[in-house]
């Protein structure tokens, strides 16, 4: 098994006639993903990357029966892209798109915990699912399918625990990208719950950054909920405080969101940690082993 | 981005949230001119850069006379004001804000954030205004009282009332106070801010609020809705090299450090200052190179980096996804001819086409130090930067 998708999960892609949607909706296609239509407002009716165009979500979701909708929509209309998919009940919504106004964030938030749709990102490289489905952006040959899940709030540092791991031998059941904006989607919460149900997975790699508290209120579900070995690694250790390293939602602002505080939450929880991204795959193999 | 006090009180005050008589003036004349305006015996000179702490800096004076006001703000003006918020060489004030001075009766601390854990606009409000309000969170969070709006219902008055009660604030100020807040909440919105902060609203002897302080952020990812409000953006209270990187599509963050290095995606490049450190190095920076990098940036982001005179080596690190290796390769060759530096490279790539990548650089005979991985990139860029340190 693997968690929240696989080789049969049916997807559309909103904004696939755009540019950044058609390259990676085509990489997805080549991985094997079943990419079954895509969405562009004034473009219904014609056909691209072999599949069928659609003007809304709503008319994709009831002609291909998609379950999954990935985004690649412009920051500016992102939001309502969102939403949209929400409104069509799509079980699991993939925003790629970085640089959503935080305030529209606020409003899907609260649009999606009144729905049955989850959320991933926005400002991620996605979900991959290793030699079955890939929603994203991710550089696909770097996978391998395995026992490890992956969490990550950021895009290259989640290709590096992949790297390791594959080079460990320990391959991937599921890794997710959660994005790196304040207001977002899946938390590692909701990850570490599907984790650790998952039978395919028998660790798991946490990577955070600085900024907020989820990585601490994941520390404590870890604690009490969570028997599988976990291995997290915090980016930011030395990042000055009151400064936004690239991430919208990698700031420590004041006392709140620092490397050394979430370091600290995980070894008091008990959690091993790793100071060195270096050494996330080699901890994970001495875990298990 | 932030907005001056001067620029977020217009707005209060346009949106109807009372502030004192001010005007803004760019010299000591000036100044005097506009306090000649304002009337009344007593000013205050403040001013205007983009960091709290002003008051205790010096940058908040109080002047009883027209002379005063001049001296104050000859004094300020060309000067650089350093706070508890900014770095050792502080912000430049170009400009001071002269208000009238008020008798203050009480002091209240209040804002207006977007909340990440809560997903939602909290209020804050304090009953001691005027200080650090992080301080008053640590040391006695019983004064702190806190309202999260429901992002569906918007605004629930009993809890504002709620809030005015908690500040022990006299029924007849409730309705002022409470209204003040709604309209911090309208503005909120209508400028896309992530914070709008009140520090303090003061009581006068009549009674009366007013907003003694104001600031105001803007969303960065909101800007492009913005217009107006990007036009009042000042360029002179930010990092020089930063903003040229934001201008560049780079993100570039200045450190301390004589390391610098060069990364593609926001937590790679953080967690590569942060192995610099574990082998006993200082980065320089943080720099963001983008998921999608072509030679054109690669060559302004070594630019970049090189104007800064401390840079001993460079670690270049990229994992190739979508950028493919050899490409990235020959930015870094293009870029280091162009360049023509002494610094050490140390380049450490991983990903699609890293051979043809890796084969390029060492056909290219240029003395740049290849790294099998991360661990080994840090530990050579820390030896090389030590090395060069002693040649110069």
């Amino acid at each position: 098994m693997s968690i929240l998708v696989h080789r049969n999960s049916k997807i559309i892609c909103q904004g696939i006639t755009g540019k950044q949607g058609t390259f990676h909706a085509n990489q997805c296609i080549e991985y094997g993903a079943k990419i079954v239509g895509g969405v562009t407002p004034g473009k219904g009716g014609q056909e691209h990357l072999g599949v069928p165009v659609f003007n809304t979500v709503n008319e994709a979701k009831e002609q291909t029966g998609a379950d999954v909708s990935v985004i690649f929509v412009p920051a500016r209309y992102a939001a309502e892209a969102i939403v949209d998919a929400v409104k069509a009940r799509i079980e699991l919504i993939v925003c790629i798109t970085e640089g959503i106004p935080v305030k529209d964030m606020i409003n899907v938030k609260s649009k999606i915990k009144n729905s049955d749709s989850k959320l991933i990102g926005p400002n991620c490289p996605g979900i991959i699912t290793p030699e079955e489905t890939k929603i994203g952006i991710m550089p696909d040959f770097i996978h391998q399918k395995g026992s490890i899940g992956i969490i990550s709030r950021s895009g290259t540092l989640t290709y590096e625990a992949v790297y390791q791991t594959s080079k460990n031998n320990l391959g991937q059941s599921t890794c997710i990208g959660i994005g790196g904006d304040p207001i977002k989607g899946l938390n590692f919460i909701d990850c570490l719950k599907l984790f650790e149900a998952d039978a395919q997975t028998q660790g798991i790699v946490l990577v955070g950054e600085i900024g907020g508290s989820d990585e601490e209120k994941a520390a404590e579900f870890i604690k009490e909920n969570v028997t599988k070995p976990v291995v997290a690694y915090i980016a930011g250790i030395s990042a000055p405080s009151g400064k936004r390293m690239g991430h919208a939602g990698a700031i420590v602002s004041g006392n709140e969101g620092s490397a050394k505080g979430k370091y600290d939450a995980f070894r008091k929880a008990g959690v091993t940690t790793v100071e060195s991204p270096a050494l996330i795959g080699e901890t994970m193999q001495s875990l298990l082993s | 981005m932030n907005l001056h006090e001067y620029q977020s009180k217009e707005l209060f005050s346009d949106q109807g949230i009372p502030v004192l008589n001010g005007m803004v003036a760019d010299s000591p004349q000036e100044a005097r001119k506009v306090a000649r305006q304002l009337g009344g015996d007593q000013w205050v000179v403040k001013a205007q850069v983009h960091a709290g702490g002003r008051g205790k800096a010096g940058g908040v004076k109080l002047a009883s006379n027209l002379n005063e006001v001049e001296l104050i703000a000859s004094k300020m003006l060309g000067s650089r004001l350093v706070t508890k918020q900014t770095d050792q060489i502080g912000l430049p004030i170009n400009l001071v804000y002269i208000e009238i001075g008020i008798q203050i009766k009480r002091e209240f601390y209040l804002s207006l954030v977007i909340d990440r854990s809560k997903e939602s606009w909290t209020f804050i409000g304090s009953s001691e205004g005027g200080v650090d309000i992080e301080m008053v969170a640590e040391k006695t969070p019983e004064r702190i009282t806190k309202y999260t709006v429901d992002p569906i219902f918007g605004i629930d008055s009993n809890q504002l009332n709620l809030m005015a009660e908690k500040l022990s604030l006299d029924f007849h100020l409730k309705e002022e106070f409470t209204s003040i807040l709604k309209k911090i909440f309208v503005l909120a919105k209508n400028t896309d801010a992530s914070q709008v902060e009140i520090n303090p609203l003061i009581l006068d002897q009549n009674d009366t609020f007013f907003a003694l302080d104001a600031k105001i952020v803007v969303e960065d990812n909101s800007l492009f809705r913005q217009s107006e409000l990007v036009l009042l953006k000042d360029a002179s209270q930010e990092n020089e090299v930063e903003l040229r990187a934001s201008e560049n599509g780079l993100s570039y963050v200045s450190l301390d450090g004589d390391i610098a290095c060069m990364v593609n995606g926001a937590g790679l490049a953080m967690a590569t200052m942060d192995l610099i450190k574990i082998h006993g190095g200082e980065p320089a920076n943080f720099l963001d190179v983008g998921g999608n990098t072509t030679t054109e940036k690669v060559t302004a982001a070594f630019e970049l980096i090189l104007e800064n005179q401390n840079v001993k080596a460079i670690l270049v690190n990229i994992f190739g996804g979508i950028v493919r290796c050899d490409v990235i390769a020959e930015g870094i060759i293009e870029a280091v001819k162009t360049t023509d530096s002494p610094v050490p490279i140390v380049v450490r790539l991983e990903g699609t086409n890293v051979q043809s990548g890796k084969a390029k650089l060492l056909e290219s005979g240029l003395h740049i130090i290849s790294a099998d991985d991360l661990s080994d990139a840090a530990e050579k860029v820390v030896i090389s930067a030590v090395n060069y340190g002693k040649s110069i």
